[in-house]
């Protein structure tokens, strides 16, 4: 065909695939977005299949089928808890495909040069992105356990297996038939191993910056692919994918205040040597007695039942902000805090939702949870838009989040979240805290937050605390009816 | 060489598309973008299609079926989810 009609059907279809990443500014825009990206990858098979003849096609015809049926069966029974376990393991599968085509163009003897390094290279970061997204998905999956697993010299081991691996990249580089093989099977061996070595030290809450980076890894194994078997679209659609994956890592590593460095090789940070240094501002105020809370406040009625505490709250308040964190998809209690929401509002209270961008396990996680509980998606404030709002706010509720709400990385200096962008709950009249305990969040630093004299310390299953303020909160209105 | 210079420009010129375009999607919509993209980066599909369009041996037809079978999993399943995910959004 002629090379101009060529890498005009190309552009075409790449235009196409970038109107759907156009049209990700709404969320109906966005259903089209993804319709329109659908077809445009469909077209690519298209045109694949016109241009080149397909020697074995009831092969290839069957491994799609199965491919297609596995994936539509997966994608209609998850749920949107395990929607990032499900992202992580398809980002391994498509790490699996990306080194597989990388292995068979190689040995099939690539040019040297440009085209076999960039094939080396998507051999190494399609097999990194599988192993590390295994694990990924295991911990999301709650298979392998959450904490960060630290084996001896950890670091180390991740600089000498990336070291090990930059060395027989470039001695695959001169190799030729067997010998190349064998170098290949090794660098796929290597991979894997730092893939694993890596993920496995990543924790719980660090997911969403671990899964955003294998989405960019994965968009790169796949452009790099592309350059192997000169293929315009997969260049173009891998460098968009790593592009996006980029940009979500850095969003990630921002709300969250880390270092991608700190994050992956996990060296300490300098803060562990240093005392505690600033003392807080806001904790030791007269009327915020940081301990004792309820001998030193006999007349708040946080000190006697907090229950009844939270239901007056909860009816005195004109406006409320609700602040989900992951402990409440964990409990499982986003429908009821929906249902919960939607009796404010009959109450004549304006009720919002506060999200922090790592709030959940992969970025805009709890958006989605929230959206499946049914709540109207424009009650869903961003931190920047609604963090003016709390020091106006009767109510901040919080229901299963810590860190995200600790002013301790505002008012305390040399914690792990010190700097880290928080929603600023403590400036509302009252916070009402729906945790399950008084136990910091994973940054392992206390909330000062709980000690001051304005909050409702509503612990317990948040399901049950939710359930208890409803029924409160109904009984309470009824007689006005 | 030619071809080569087209490649890099595919690849820079998108990597600055992209980046322009997904730095405004708002936060409300990330996690669909993420598994609408991890459907995109299984385009590799194209490439594992590509392993059966010269005679090859059956080494390379079983690591060619396993590649389609998995790129075809990740398609399909990244842009069902998505459209699952996007379903669930409602305003008034």
């Amino acid at each position: 065909m002629d090379f101009k009609l060529e890498l005009l059907i190309d552009l075409a279809i790449i235009l196409v695939f970038l109107g759907g990443f156009r049209l990700f500014r709404t969320p109906r825009g966005a259903r089209s977005g993804n319709l329109l990206a659908a077809f445009a990858l469909l077209m690519a098979v298209a045109v694949v299949l016109w241009r080149h003849r397909i020697l074995q096609p009831e092969l290839v015809l069957i491994a799609l089928l199965a491919g297609s049926l596995a994936g539509w069966m997966v994608a209609m029974s998850v749920n949107m808890i395990q929607i990032p376990a499900m992202v992580a393991f398809q980002h391994g599968a498509g790490g699996v495909a990306a080194f597989l085509v990388s292995f068979v163009e190689l040995t099939r003897g690539a040019e040297p040069g440009m085209a076999k390094i960039s094939g080396l290279l998507g051999l190494i970061i399609g097999a990194v992105t599988f192993s590390g997204s295994l694990i990924a998905a295991g911990k999301l999956a709650n298979l392998i356990k959450q904490p960060p697993v630290v084996l001896p010299k950890h670091s180390w081991l991740i600089i000498g297996l990336a070291a090990l691996l930059a060395f027989g990249g470039a001695s695959a580089g001169g190799a030729e038939g067997q010998t190349l093989v064998y170098h290949l099977l090794a660098l796929i061996v290597l991979s894997v191993a730092l893939g694993l070595v890596f993920s496995i030290r990543i924790g719980g809450a660090d997911m969403p910056v671990l899964i955003s980076f294998l989405n960019a890894t994965a968009g790169l194994a796949a452009a790099f692919c592309g350059v192997i078997i000169q293929n315009r679209l997969l260049i173009a659609c891998g460098a968009t994918v790593a592009a996006s994956g980029s940009i979500l890592t850095h969003v990630m590593c921002k709300a969250m205040n880390r270092n991608l460095l700190k994050v992956f090789i996990g060296f300490q940070s300098k803060a562990a040597d240093k005392p505690e240094a600033l003392m807080p501002d806001i904790v030791p105020q007269p009327d915020n007695p940081p301990f004792g809370r309820a001998d030193a406040a006999p007349a708040s009625p946080a000190a006697g039942d907090p229950l009844a505490a939270a239901v007056e709250a909860g009816q005195s308040a004109k406006s409320i902000i609700i602040i989900p964190g992951y402990g409440m998809a964990l409990a499982q209690a986003q429908f009821l805090v929906v249902e919960l929401a939607t009796l404010l509002e009959k109450m004549g209270k304006l009720v919002r939702f506060a999200i922090h961008p790592v709030a959940g396990r992969m970025p805009g996680h709890m958006n989605v949870l929230l959206a499946e509980a049914e709540l109207d998606y424009d009650k869903l404030c961003e931190m920047d838009d609604i963090n003016p709002e709390f020091k106006n706010t009767d109510l901040a509720i919080v229901v299963g989040a810590s860190d995200v709400v600790n002013p301790a990385a505002i008012t305390i200096a040399d914690t792990p979240i010190s700097g880290m962008p928080i929603l600023l709950a403590h400036e509302a009249k009252r916070v009402l805290v729906c945790n399950l305990d008084a136990r910091p969040g994973y940054s392992g630093i206390e909330n000062p937050l709980y000690q001051q004299n304005k909050a409702i310390l509503l612990f317990g299953d948040a399901k049950t605390s939710i359930q208890s303020l409803i029924k409160g909160l109904s009984q309470g209105i009824e007689p006005t009816r | 060489m030619n071809a080569l210079l087209i490649m890099l420009c595919v690849f820079v010129v998108s990597i600055v598309i992209g980046y322009l375009l997904i730095s405004r999607v708002p936060p409300l919509l990330h996690t669909p973008l993420m598994s609408m993209t991890n459907a995109i980066s299984a385009v590799t599909i194209l490439g594992a299609l590509l392993i059966f369009a010269v005679t090859t041996s059956a080494t390379d037809k079983l690591l060619g079926v396993v590649a389609i079978a998995l790129a075809a999993f990740n398609v399909v399943g990244g842009f069902v989810i998505t459209e699952r995910m996007l379903k669930l959004f409602k305003n008034k």
